[in-house]
């Protein structure tokens, strides 16, 4: 049987010395975090980005990823989206007590191996137990810093009418992953969640193209809820054709019955990239080039008719609004 | 009301059939449906319970129909 | 992708539908769904959008959620805060405001034990695996849903899971659809009936909307050209002066409906006087529990009464409901009442017209 944490773990003794180096350092170790100081020593010079993100996800492991991984991949992107090379990141955990130390294991390997992918360093953490029932199981923290090395970086605001709308591929694979695996609700569909660091990628984009002028990960809300907001903060219209974002059959499949709409459900590894229409081709070659971005698309384009509004030109040719997201999605049955 | 989407049957056991959508496979009760389904079949399916075969050569034959219909019409 | 699929969205003939529409239409035509999935699906697919200004579409009593009346909703959050109960309940009904804003969402995070399944038989599973409490499934919804309910009523009963329990909120659609039109200020030229509905039921119950009232009626599918097919249906039964109940859903749907489900549902239920938001009491339109299965009524077994509850102020889902204002006439629409903050239940469901029109009207 696995051996279970205790809340003396927390309690900065000798037991969180025990995990600090036995777990923490095996799998997370580098020159910065290894001196153990109560700060992080970091040399950046520029402008920075700086992003922070809290993850409680359910179950904890799930196909194509688990918390770990999603917790260095959800804050690096959000990192590169301003036009950064994410350097360093931070780990902070709420662990409940009782929690297997099998199971924080794979966990902290995971993040260790996210890192690694991703190219940062986590130069410092903190670990706190919470008695049972206190907190679910684990969730876990990370800030991230990276150097913005574009002037102007992109922006939510940044929208212009005539701009192209792209995005990086399928729409709805994390989201309907993790539901496919919640409890009460379990059916079988051939999908993995997409999570994953998408800073390389960035970097090589905003390296070969002169100018983006928005990048954002449609994450919790999907692609309707980010491009809502774009629209709003940089006050265009955005408009999208149905027929030409990528949806996997199985999450179209999985949301028909559920009564749930892709367009709303979260991605992990996915962005939209908003630029001229000059430069369109040519992104999405530099994306269709990478893994992560072979489906890469245009969807759409910026227009200035309906200011603050998505607009969605549906399969048969009808126009109409795609709001913003109020609340979860619930499963329906009418 | 009442969401219902067709699916198609994978196998049959003691009135619960495997059935596929797009890949995704769930499970559905028989209770309900007024003629025995059989594998390869679609199914409409509410609340987890298959309620009617659906019939897809009748389907595509009236839409056929139809759109010669408009075609007629339309010359 | 197969064809059957592909040509009931095909872009080209939707056009074709269309254009023989703009051609045929003579005057206002003002058709009303009764059914929220057509609501949803007329708005999502973009059809409405396509449609000519002379067609009116009216959006009626036809989603569960918005027809649940406010002392239904307060029995089921009275229920949730029993200690010795789990309530078990579609996700459609979570967020249905009851009095004092309270809903299911919030009396969750009160610690109300309330789970969200997909099938009434999830709720049969959760019983099995909480024998020392009473699990009790919300039944609502109309013909098609309340077969599953039977008949999971029925595989508990002969698996002796006696702590599942079901409060029954059931409503019939022709009765409710009688009410409609007996209403001397109806203004509807044609209806177009749910299809799932029917499935379960079939054409007779509806034959009176043209035999009696001179209403051309069509049982209607949910893809774009099912829709646009049946309001071409309605133009052409018109201007030829007839009026009809027709079957444009062969593919899913019987003329007899279904018997077997309907035999499940007449065994288990029967049907009584209902409660709808905004149009009172309505006799027969209603199912409740037969004393054989009393053992799993709600109602009987934890002695449940409705409490009384004043109506929500200002709400006007109940002319919403029956097709005699628009969402956006109502004066409450977009100002005081939201899909963050909503008044009514038009505007809380999925389906609702009222968030629908919210949703998806440019």
């Amino acid at each position: 049987m696995s051996q279970k944490l205790l809340l003396d773990y927390g309690s900065g003794g000798k037991a969180s010395q025990r995990l600090i180096s036995g777990m923490f350092l095996k799998y997370l170790g580098n020159d910065r975090l290894n001196r153990l100081d109560d700060a992080a020593f970091l040399e950046l010079s520029g402008p920075i980005s700086m992003s922070t993100d809290t993850f409680t996800v359910d179950p904890l492991f799930f196909p194509g990823g688990d918390i770990g991984s999603l917790a260095v991949h959800g804050t690096v992107n959000d990192v590169a989206m301003l036009g950064a090379r994410p350097r360093f990141i931070t780990c902070g955990l709420i662990l409940e007590e009782g929690l297997d130390m099998d199971v924080l294991e794979r966990i902290i390997a995971s993040v260790g191996r996210a890192a690694r992918n991703a190219g940062v360093e986590v130069v410092t953490g903190d670990t706190k137990v919470v008695p049972r029932g206190a907190a679910d199981k684990i969730f876990i923290n990370t800030t991230g810093v990276g150097e913005i090395f574009v002037t102007p970086g992109p922006s939510g605001h940044s929208a212009k009418p005539g701009d192209a709308i792209l995005i990086s591929g399928t729409m709805g694979d994390h989201g309907l992953t993790i539901l496919s695996k919640r409890e009460g609700l379990s059916f079988d569909a051939p999908v993995e969640s997409d999570s994953a660091a998408l800073n390389h990628l960035i970097v090589r984009l905003l390296q070969e193209i002169p100018e983006i002028h928005v990048l954002r990960d449609p994450t919790r809300g999907g692609l309707a809820t980010t491009l809502s907001e774009i629209a709003l903060q940089s006050n265009v219209e955005c408009f999208i054709r149905e027929k030409d974002i990528p949806v996997r059959e199985a999450v179209a499949g999985g949301c028909s019955f559920l009564g749930l709409d892709p367009l709303y459900l979260a991605n992990e590894g996915k962005f939209i990239c908003i630029l001229p229409e000059k430069f369109a081709d040519k992104a999405l070659e530099i994306m269709r080039s990478d893994v992560l971005a072979t489906n890469a698309q245009q969807i759409g384009e910026v227009r200035k008719d309906h200011p603050g509004k998505v607009v969605l030109e549906t399969p048969i040719g009808g126009h109409r609004l795609l709001d913003m997201l109020e609340g979860a999605q619930l499963p329906r049955i009418c | 009301m009442c969401l219902a989407v067709p699916m198609e049957i994978k196998s049959i056991s003691n009135n619960v059939a495997q059935v596929e959508v797009g890949g995704v496979a769930n499970e559905v009760r028989l209770e309900l449906i007024d003629e025995e389904p059989k594998v390869g079949d679609f199914v409409i399916v509410h609340a987890g319970f298959a309620l009617r075969r659906l019939d897809r050569e009748e389907g595509l034959e009236t839409i056929k129909l139809f759109e010669e219909g408009l075609n007629l019409e339309l010359t | 992708m197969n064809s059957l699929e592909q040509k009931l969205k095909d872009p080209k003939l939707c056009r074709s539908i269309v254009g023989r529409i703009n051609e045929e239409l003579d005057g206002e035509l003002r058709f009303m769904e009764v059914c929220g999935t057509h609501t949803v699906s007329i708005f999502q697919s973009g059809v409405r959008s396509l449609l000519p200004d002379g067609i009116i579409h009216l959006s009626g009593p036809g989603c569960p959620v918005c027809v649940t009346h406010e002392r239904e909703v307060a029995a089921f959050l009275d229920l949730a805060e029993r200690k010795d109960v789990i309530v078990a309940t579609f996700g459609d009904l979570m967020r249905v405001p009851g009095p004092n804003k309270r809903n299911l969402k919030a009396a969750q995070a009160e610690g109300a034990r309330i789970k969200v399944v997909y099938s009434p038989f999830d709720a049969v599973n959760l019983a099995k695996e909480h024998p020392g409490d009473k699990v009790v499934f919300l039944g609502v919804g109309f013909e098609t849903t309340a077969p599953t309910i039977a008949a999971t009523i029925k595989i508990a009963q002969e698996a002796g899971v006696n702590n599942f329990l079901v409060l029954s909120f059931h409503k019939l659609v022709p009765p409710v659809m009688k009410v409609l039109v007996e209403d001397p200020e109806l203004a509807v030229n044609a209806f177009m009936l749910p299809g799932h509905v029917c499935m379960v039921s079939g054409l007779e119950p509806y034959r009176f909307l043209a035999d009696k009232h001179g209403i051309p009626a069509v049982v209607t599918g949910f893809e774009p050209v099912d829709i646009l097919r049946s309001i071409l249906t309605f133009i052409r039964m018109r201007n030829k002066g007839e009026a009809a109940v027709t079957n444009g859903y062969v593919r899913a749907v019987a003329d007899g409906g279904n018997p077997k489900a309907q035999a499940i549902m007449n065994e288990v239920f029967e049907p009584c006087d209902a409660l709808f938001r905004g149009m009172g009491s309505i006799p027969a339109a209603g199912l409740g529990i037969r004393e054989a299965y009393g053992d799993f009524d709600a109602i009987r077994a934890l002695g449940l009464t409705l409490p009384d509850v004043p109506p929500l102020a200002g709400c006007k889902c109940g002319d919403v409901l029956r097709g005699k204002i628009r969402p956006d006439e109502c004066p409450l629409f977009k100002k005081v009442c939201t899909p963050a903050n909503p008044v009514g239940p038009c505007m809380v469901s999925t389906e609702g017209s009222c968030a629908a029109y919210y949703k998806y009207q440019i």
